[in-house]
């Protein structure tokens, strides 16, 4: 038995519920900090934290079929969880910074209409909020395979939209965002048909 | 010591904490906020007391030592301070070469104690040691068609990891108009709290322009060079429209980005109110008239 097998047989004994709970605690942890005074400027960190968390799982979500295609180690499982988690700290990120960091409607909204980065920003959530909805099992099944894969195939512009996001929100060249960014491109060109195709197609030796 | 303008704060404004702890409730409350707004000017400064040294030497942007806010406290202790000289030359009838030492040792250092105003739209109160930049300016003669000032800072790449990554095109150079490098606002600051001036503020010596974003506030200065046009900045070169030459604080002016009418006071917590930006950080009676006739909202 290869390697491959080994690890998609042990995934399939392991529960999805600890992942939930893992990001519970995290968030918690990081409001904690946040409140206890270890971080200089905390809105602005605890806003960072729970935005690159969510960034993180986003593009986490995007590695799953591309493991599955070239790795053959399948870990769909796993994959409603990372993404109902990312949306969290999504939720989260906006939270933070509709309440703590801008602190009025009339700002929010301004800063939604006029800040490029924000809009786009705001965009890639809207997008996301759809999907959140229709992960149930029940409305899978009310849906139907094709008009559910068709919907969330919108996760490809929102992941895109927050690279985005983040990279322009950055002041000069900075390494981080460019490194996400570059990530999520990589990611979302393996899904590709005609790269797969090539890629993954027996040849004469 | 020139003198020339008098610090309304003296060291008692230096507050202990457990005594500010109480006042930043007051502010909080909104009493403070209004009464601020109406006052304006160093009536406002009054009521504002300095962060802690802690806050102000962990808190930076110091690029040469990395983009995070943490990264020039981490990084900053490589900076090589000594021997440490500043060259002032361009156009000036004698160019000449000080080293950190003469100029300590041939200025009297006094406590100014300043409204800091990032860019980035967070602020902070700082007790700074230094001199009038005009004190050093007089060292040498500039010749009649010098109209402006370039700073540059040092740039040692081995010790510095932002230089390695390229980051910003180094070395990071700043400028003001002569008479906003002459104004007694302006200062070379060589200390924080009576400290010397920790490497990642600026060491061993800094420019402060208290009514301009914090990053014309250029960092361990090696160069002063008298220029008849307009000289290369740092960020105007990298993004022209989100920081102009002049980038007075203007609250009515925003950042293409983000809003610049408000700000946060570094040290309120998790659940810290935003105040209002004052036009000039609050320095606006002090130094309005050097912009008579221009137009702020075009000339940013």
């Amino acid at each position: 038995m290869g390697l491959a097998d080994r690890i998609n047989q042990s995934a399939r004994k392991l529960p999805t519920w600890p992942l939930y709970l893992i990001a519970l605690a995290y968030a918690a942890y990081q409001f904690w900090l946040g409140l206890s005074g270890v971080w200089i400027e905390p809105i602005n960190t605890l806003e960072r934290q729970y935005g690159e968390a969510a960034l993180i799982l986003l593009i986490a979500g995007l590695t799953v079929t591309p493991i599955r295609m070239y790795l053959g180690i399948n870990l769909i499982k796993f994959r409603r969880a990372i993404g109902l988690i990312a949306f969290f700290f999504l939720c989260a990120h906006l939270l933070v910074w509709a309440l703590l960091d801008v602190q009025s409607v009339s700002r929010i909204w301004a800063d939604i209409v006029k800040r490029p980065y924000i809009t786009v920003g705001m965009v890639g959530f809207l997008l996301i909020v759809p999907l959140a909805v229709t992960s149930s099992n029940s409305v899978i099944r009310r849906m139907g395979p094709v008009a559910w894969r068709r919907l969330h195939q919108l996760i490809y512009p929102a992941v895109l939209l927050g690279g985005v996001h983040y990279l322009w929100l950055a002041k000069g060249f900075q390494i981080e965002p460019v490194a996400y960014f570059t990530v999520i491109v990589l990611l979302l060109v393996l899904r590709m048909k005609r790269l797969r195709q090539w890629i993954t197609a027996p040849r004469s030796t | 010591m020139a003198r020339r303008w008098t610090n309304r704060l003296t060291h008692a404004d230096v507050t202990p904490k457990s005594a500010f702890l109480n006042r930043r409730q007051l502010l909080a409350s909104g009493m403070g906020l209004g009464a601020m707004s109406i006052a304006g000017g160093l009536q406002a400064s009054e009521t504002l007391e300095p962060n802690t040294f802690e806050q102000i030497t962990t808190y930076n942007n110091f690029y040469e030592f990395g983009t995070g806010k943490d990264d020039p406290s981490k990084n900053a202790h490589k900076l090589q301070t000594e021997p440490w000289s500043i060259e002032i030359d361009g156009l000036v009838e004698t160019p000449v070469t000080m080293t950190f030492d003469e100029i300590a040792s041939s200025f009297e250092t006094e406590e100014r104690i300043y409204r800091f105003r990032c860019v980035e739209a967070w602020s902070m109160v700082i007790p700074w040691n230094g001199f009038e930049l005009a004190d050093l300016l007089d060292r040498v003669t500039p010749l009649p068609e010098a109209k402006y000032v370039q700073f540059e800072t040092a740039v040692q790449p081995k010790n510095m990891i932002g230089v390695k990554r390229g980051v910003l095109d180094f070395p990071y150079r700043e400028g003001l108009r002569l008479d906003e490098a002459r104004h007694p606002l302006t200062i070379l600051a060589t200390g924080i709290y009576g400290e010397p001036m920790p490497n990642q503020n600026g060491a061993p010596i800094r420019i402060v322009v208290p009514w301009k974003y914090g990053f014309k506030s250029i960092k361990s200065i090696v160069r002063i060079t008298f220029t008849d046009e307009e000289p290369f900045t740092t960020w105007k070169d990298l993004n022209p429209r989100e920081y102009g030459f002049y980038s007075n604080v203007n609250p009515n002016v925003d950042h293409p980005r983000w809003s610049q009418a408000t700000e946060r006071l570094i040290g309120g917590g998790l659940f810290n109110a935003r105040q209002d930006t004052l036009m000039f950080n609050g320095y606006e009676e002090e130094v309005a008239s050097l912009y008579d006739g221009m137009d702020l909202t075009k000339q940013i």
